[in-house]
């Protein structure tokens, strides 16, 4: 179970002349669910951005398998077996949810979509009840069902997640983690962004802690779950960006 | 309008039967099909790049041209000419996306729209030498003219309005119901979204541009046998085809169709109740009409997501 899937190193990248990755090394292994969390701004989306080549690294390796994947376009990675659920899931609005589907099997080869959509469908079964409304009249907690579906049809081998939580209520979050470990229990080797800390540590294997463009730490759930700045900073404790603690005494 | 004596009453004292004004009606019906085909090029390549592709007018020109050339210089029968003479004029839009547009990689559509008005200019001048300044005509695709409650339509009008029909039903079929037109839709929905799923936003646009050829090539051959056609009627069809898309919305293909027959319609109505002066001013003071009282068109959402 020690294969690496995910190997980032020292990733440097950014939007115009700022810097917003400072050197970003993470690894994730087969089968392994590992987050990655950290403050608003910190650079997380930036990260799986890099990862599939919707911003280009300025400096630093992303290998994916033996494959040096760094100067890969979005549509090749998702074709290599990367696929990302982005921040604010980007549906096909005014498509149904099963045009939605079908598209996220466009990368996969003809005849692979029908076993992927009925795996979809079983994970998220209201995906099949909606199947012929359009994306934009879904609830919050099914677009992001559809979100996850649509990268699940191109039968990836690394499932990327940006904050799947991000304005959804508690029952449908639990929802949409439960389906994590699913996919989880079934093999799948996923790299979750999110910043409810405590929701992502409870689900992850292993997790890394990013503050300015930089992992601050890295360890396993429970470790991270128990670590004194970790409590401070993300999992309650800590008093807003002003707060003077959150420099000292997490130095990065 | 009606008076009692069932004639219509125009306004400068011009007086029009009810079949003379189904032959007015349908006259601007068949100019329209042939602007909404090209009202359809100016949305499909809209909806993938948000340009207004002002070459499109060209590609009306040019499908008129080469099926003139394949079918007078090659001697191809009618039929072969005609679709020789469409898909080269696809050929064309596909090699106009790549060399001219695509290579402009920021795609500010200011830059675009500059570039499609030159490439406008290099088409027809490409065309006049190789094709010289005198007027082309085709043979009709079939002679004679039929009866329809007192208004007489020549054959060849209907072959126009079928083959509109044809393309608009086939492009309808595309964009529903293919992987290539759900990408397509998909494409100009959400850019990102598309390439996440592995869609090429670039091969995309270099299909749209193919089609909106292809689509202004069927007009151009259509309306040949009935208008002639030279190197310099790109930019008359360019602007009629602009107007009904504007009129449309462009928004959506059904949009580009109603707003076509639309302004066809309007355009044969001024014809017979003002005069004919009139005509061609008609899709201009439309367009300006519309961009400033109702910019989102008639029948559509100004939004590109609907297509
Ligand atoms: N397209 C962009 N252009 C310019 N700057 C950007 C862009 N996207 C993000 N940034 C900047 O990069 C920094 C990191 O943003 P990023 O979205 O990666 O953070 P994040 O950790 O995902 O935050 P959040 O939790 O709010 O999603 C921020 O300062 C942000 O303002
Ligand atoms: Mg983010």
């Amino acid at each position: 179970m020690s294969d690496t899937v995910l190997q980032v190193e020292e990733l440097h990248a950014g939007y115009g002349h700022v810097e917003v990755l400072r050197g970003v090394s993470l690894r994730v292994d087969r089968g392994e669910l590992v987050t990655v969390i950290g403050a608003n701004g910190a650079g997380k989306s930036t990260l799986l951005k890099s990862i599939v080549g919707m911003v280009s690294p300025w400096e630093g390796r992303v290998v994916f398998g033996d494959r040096d994947i760094s100067n890969i376009s979005p549509e090749k990675a998702v074709r290599s077996g990367v696929a990302l659920v982005p921040e604010g899931r980007l549906l096909f609005g005014a498509m149904s949810v099963e045009e939605n589907l079908e598209l996220g099997a466009y990368a996969s080869r003809r005849g692979e979509g029908a076993a992927a959509m009925s795996r979809v469908c079983e994970l998220f079964p209201v995906l099949s009840e909606r199947r012929t409304q359009s994306a934009a009249t879904l609830s919050g907690g099914e677009q992001q069902m559809l979100a996850v579906g649509r990268a699940l049809m191109s039968n990836p081998r690394l499932l990327l997640l940006d904050e799947p939580s991000l304005g959804l209520a508690p029952r449908v979050i639990s929802e949409i983690f439960a389906a994590l470990d699913v996919l989880r229990a079934s093999g799948m080797t996923i790299l979750l962004v999110e910043q409810d800390a405590r929701l992502a540590l409870k689900h992850a294997d292993r997790g890394y802690v990013m503050r300015t463009g930089r992992v601050a730490l890295e360890g396993s759930s429970t470790a991270l779950l128990a670590n004194d700045d970790v409590r401070l900073i993300y999992l309650g404790g800590w008093n807003g960006p002003n707060d003077a603690r959150a420099d000292t005494e997490l130095g990065g | 309008m009606i008076s009692s004596t069932g004639l219509f009453q125009g306004r400068h004292g011009k007086t029009v039967d009810t079949p003379e004004l189904l032959q007015f009606a349908l006259a601007g019906l068949k100019n329209g099909s042939i602007y909404a085909l090209v009202a359809l090029g100016f949305t499909i390549v809209y909806a993938s790049t948000g340009v207004l592709n002002f070459a499109q007018g060209e590609f009306v020109m040019l499908g008129g041209m080469l099926s003139v050339w394949a079918y007078s210089t090659l001697g191809l029968p009618l039929p072969l000419a005609g679709l020789l003479g469409v898909l080269l004029t696809g050929l064309v839009g596909v090699i106009f996306e790549l060399l001219a547009i695509r290579p402009r990689k920021d795609g500010d559509p200011l830059a675009l729209i500059i570039i499609t008005v030159g490439g406008s200019m290099l088409l027809s001048s490409l065309a006049r030498h190789l094709f010289g300044p005198t007027e082309k005509a085709l043979p009709r695709f079939s002679e004679g003219s039929v009866n329809i409650f007192g208004a007489s339509l020549e054959r060849q009008s209907l072959w126009i309005f079928g083959i509109a029909a044809v393309a608009v039903v086939l492009l309808t079929f595309m964009y529903s119901y293919t992987r290539l037109g759900k990408a397509m839709r998909a494409c100009a929905i959400d850019r990102n979204a598309a390439r996440l799923v592995g869609i090429e936003p670039r091969m995309m646009v270099t299909l749209s541009f193919g089609l909106a050829a292809i689509l202004g090539g069927l007009a151009g051959l259509a309306t040949t046998p009935l208008t002639q056609t030279a190197f310099n009627v790109g930019p008359s069809f360019g602007v009629k085809g602009f107007a009904a898309a504007i009129l449309g919305g462009l928004g959506n293909p059904f949009a580009a169709v109603l707003g076509g027959l639309t302004l066809g319609l309007l355009e044969s109505m001024s014809v017979a109740f003002i005069s004919s002066t009139y005509k061609d001013a008609i899709s201009l003071i439309i367009l300006l009409l519309v961009l400033f009282v109702r910019p989102q068109g008639l029948f559509g959402g100004s939004s590109r997501q609907k297509v």
